[in-house]
């Protein structure tokens, strides 16, 4: 409730601002300024004329898919370099070189692959979220405590029931972290990718506020952008989180 | 014989001289042997080499009569911290060696339930490891091990990482178990008085030549009290072995 009274008096100023410095002593040009109620009235028309719902259902289906997809490609990866000690060496640092690569320097690559496809969005994705997941794994499992695979061995396991029985469940809450991080690294990259392509989607109506002049819709894009991304991580990757740590008591 | 160690020496790379030298012992089935020694004079390396979480540099183990070449089930050992896994509850704790051997599960239940009541945790078999102390978790361990009905328990400090009153408890727990299950154990501690209390056998090892300096028949009449005169004796005379050894 507090954050809410919070966001709500940061509008109160943010309206102030505006009337100050726009209306009454016109300071600045009304196009270069967005405000709440600009904004409120773009998301109405926005919404109404569903331009909006498609854009983030649009842009939700795309970044979950190449999402999925990068998890997966990702979670390989890791196990591989954690598993096999010559790639540990050899592939592992190119991995973390390359995952240092902001997500928009794939877009060259991709449109030039894809063109300006749906499937060139998805390829920025998968590269700039499946490397740094692929790191995560790794450590997750580096950082698993040596005492339980010791344990589990002078019990009989084998390297099957090692990883199904204590590698896997050891590292999940450092796996669940890296994934939320991937996600995050995923709606970013996915962003990358829609602003610089022509599908319909989120970072398409913000070119398209841009290209208008107006400047309330992309603002508005933007807000809707940090809302989406604030709730899958609030009431996805969190709640996960919290459940995995409180049942071992590290919460 | 239940497990025979023959000529077993361990020279870490990183180290000047060896830390195990030429070990020869020979534990019986359903005998208790105690490991003493001061820090750092190679107890938890035997160990480690028995349950085969480490190669030796010479020597070999036997394991009624098969050699040992890594780890395996028939060598449970129980850790001085727990190792029990925090995603597990009590009872998953103790069934998890039971799981990996393959048992059905009302198998697992029933003897899971066997050995917590052994150890005095029915009560808390549903508890989850954080919500119970370090003597419960120990006691899980133990359970866990016993569970595991292997042909040789270790056991490295189990009970080192716990107060005095809780340690004390808990050895006493172990002698009875024993006396009723008569497993095969090798107990390692740097307390004599334990070693005095648990084993049929002291074995005292030198930190200086990281060979056995001396192995001692403790045959005193179970259950053991550490207040005997009998018992006071054999621990001081235990104990100015290992001393002496140690300077
Ligand atoms: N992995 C290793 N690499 C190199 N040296 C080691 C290694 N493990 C143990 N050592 C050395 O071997 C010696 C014996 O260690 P160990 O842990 O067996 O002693 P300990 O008798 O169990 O002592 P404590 O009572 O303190 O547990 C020590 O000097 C230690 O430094
Ligand atoms: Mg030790």
């Amino acid at each position: 409730m507090n954050i809410i009274f919070f966001l709500l008096v940061l509008v109160l100023f943010w309206q102030g601002f505006y009337w100050i410095g726009v209306d009454i002593f016109r300071w600045w040009k009304p196009y270069a300024v967005p405000s709440p109620a600009g904004v409120a009235e773009r998301f109405i028309t926005l919404l109404k004329s569903g331009t909006l719902i498609e854009a983030v259902v649009n842009s939700l289906v795309r970044g979950i898919t190449g999402y999925f997809i990068a998890v997966i490609i990702g979670i390989i990866i890791g196990l591989l370099i954690s598993h096999f000690n010559y790639l540990q060496k050899n592939l592992k640092p190119i991995v973390l070189g390359v995952q240092t690569l902001p997500s928009v320097c794939w877009v060259p690559f991709s449109i030039l692959w894809f063109g300006l496809s749906a499937n060139a969005i998805l390829f920025v994705i998968i590269m700039g979220s499946a490397f740094s997941i692929a790191i995560s794994v790794d450590n997750a499992i580096k950082n698993i405590q040596p005492i339980y695979i010791k344990a589990a061995l002078t019990m009989g396991a084998n390297k099957k029931q090692m990883y199904t029985n204590v590698i896997f469940p050891a590292s999940l809450p450092e796996l669940v972290s890296g994934l939320k991080q991937g996600w995050s690294f995923a709606w970013r990259a996915l962003m990358a990718g829609e602003v610089m392509t022509t599908s319909t989607g989120l970072g398409q109506t913000l070119i398209m506020g841009r290209d208008l002049a107006d400047i309330n819709q992309v603002m508005l894009v933007m807000v809707v952008i940090v809302v989406v991304g604030i709730i899958i991580d609030k009431f996805i990757f969190s709640v996960v989180e919290n459940r995995i740590l409180k049942k071992r008591g590290l919460a | 014989m239940a497990l025979i160690i023959k000529g077993l020496s361990k020279h870490f790379k990183n180290s000047e001289k060896a830390t195990l030298n030429e070990i020869n012992l020979e534990i019986k089935t359903g005998e208790f042997v105690c490991i003493a020694g001061t820090s750092g004079c190679g107890k938890s390396t035997l160990l480690n080499l028995v349950a085969g979480l480490d190669k030796p540099t010479e020597g070999e183990i036997l394991v009624d009569g098969n050699r040992v070449t890594g780890p395996g089930a028939d060598r449970t050992v129980m850790f001085q911290e727990h190792g029990l896994f925090p995603w597990l509850s009590v009872i998953e704790n103790v069934k998890f060696g039971m799981k990996i051997a393959g048992m059905s599960n009302d198998v697992q239940e029933k003897r899971a339930l066997y050995y917590l009541e052994m150890v005095h945790l029915q009560d808390y078999k549903d508890y989850p490891i954080h919500q119970i102390s370090g003597g419960m978790r120990q006691r899980t361990a133990l359970a866990r091990a016993l569970s595991m009905d292997s042909k040789v328990l270790l056991m490295d400090e189990p009970f080192s990482a716990l107060d005095k009153q809780t340690s004390n408890m808990l050895r006493e727990e172990l002698q009875k178990i024993w006396m009723e299950t008569k497993k095969t154990i090798l107990f390692i501690t740097h307390s004599v008085e334990e070693a005095v209390y648990l084993g049929d056998r002291v074995v005292v090892l030198s930190p200086v030549t990281g060979s056995i300096a001396d192995i001692i028949k403790i045959d005193i009449e179970r259950p053991r009290h550490v207040y005997a005169t009998e018992f006071v004796n054999l621990r001081h005379q235990i104990l100015a072995e290992v001393r002496g050894e140690a300077v």
